[in-house]
């Protein structure tokens, strides 16, 4: 599968999640490898590791003004800093599950891992370089890191 | 006043999915009976409320949802358990038809695509 295709993928998965969730269209940016090693994150970000025919990580990351906003669109009325972690973990878990339905059966994930703060770490897989996919949403700005081999 | 037909248990790591589908069950006669985090947690809380509806996610700590629906099935041959799952491929579903589940629901979801399953399922 080439490059172009496996961004098309998520872009297909983002678009998708937003508009059966919360039910308002997101756009996506020009998904783009990131200019430095390691692309700048938001105030959470939602980790799978991905095993199998393909190795790598996905990372959906965004301001804790989105994700709060994201919750009372779906009903939720607690918007604490337990259900923000688990909100972003569940988007990185979707959009890397849904990919399973063109990549098959052997792209194993992992459960989220969660890390909050700007200064977090994320960890990239060496030798790889991530592609960054921006998610434009109301006036809110998140971003799909995608960064597999294999 | 309904009666109570069908008791709802639900089974996923995430908070905000549990309490989501919780609120989004307007079925009549289906009862909200408990929610477990993964696997282990369902076993024991099937012990305590005996639902008779659940629905299953399949990635989740300590049990996946594929073991815990063998397990569950091995304790009630008649229980309905629709999973709920991110994992989108075909192999994915039919092997956890094969371990007993009843129906298949891909996240993302809406309140009426979860509602429409949850009909499907309890007239099976």
């Amino acid at each position: 599968m080439s490059l172009e295709s496996q961004v098309a993928v998520f872009v297909d998965g983002v678009l998708n999640y937003f508009d059966t969730t919360v039910q308002q269209s997101a756009q996506c940016g020009t998904p783009h490898l990131a200019l430095s090693d390691k692309p700048e994150i938001s105030d959470y970000t939602g980790v799978i590791q991905v095993t199998g025919k393909r190795t790598g990580m996905v990372a959906f990351t965004a301001p804790k003004s989105m994700l709060s906003v994201m919750l009372m669109r779906m009903q939720e009325t607690d918007m604490g800093h337990e259900n923000l972690c688990d909100l972003v973990g569940e988007i990185a878990n979707t959009l890397s599950g849904n990919a399973r339905r063109d990549f098959g059966h052997q792209f194993q994930i992992s459960v989220p891992s969660v890390l909050s703060g700007r200064d977090s770490q994320l960890e990239y897989p060496p030798d790889l370089r991530p592609i960054v996919i921006p998610i434009d949403w109301r006036n809110y700005h998140a971003r799909l890191i995608v960064c597999l081999g294999g | 006043m309904t009666e109570v037909a069908h008791r709802l248990m639900v089974v996923d790591d995430s908070n905000v999915i549990r309490r989501r589908i919780e609120r989004a069950n307007e079925l009549p006669g289906v009862e909200f009976v408990g929610a477990a985090r993964n696997g282990v947690e369902a076993l024991a809380l099937y012990e305590a409320v005996h639902p008779t509806l659940v629905t299953m996610d399949l990635t989740m700590p300590e049990m996946d949802g594929a073991e815990c629906v063998a397990k569950l099935v091995q304790r009630d041959p008649d229980i309905k358990i629709l999973v709920i799952s991110a994992l989108a491929d075909k192999l994915t579903a039919i092997d956890a038809l094969e371990k007993g589940a009843s129906g298949f629901l891909c996240k993302p979801f809406t309140d009426r695509q979860l509602n429409e399953a949850l009909r499907k399922l309890i007239r099976t």
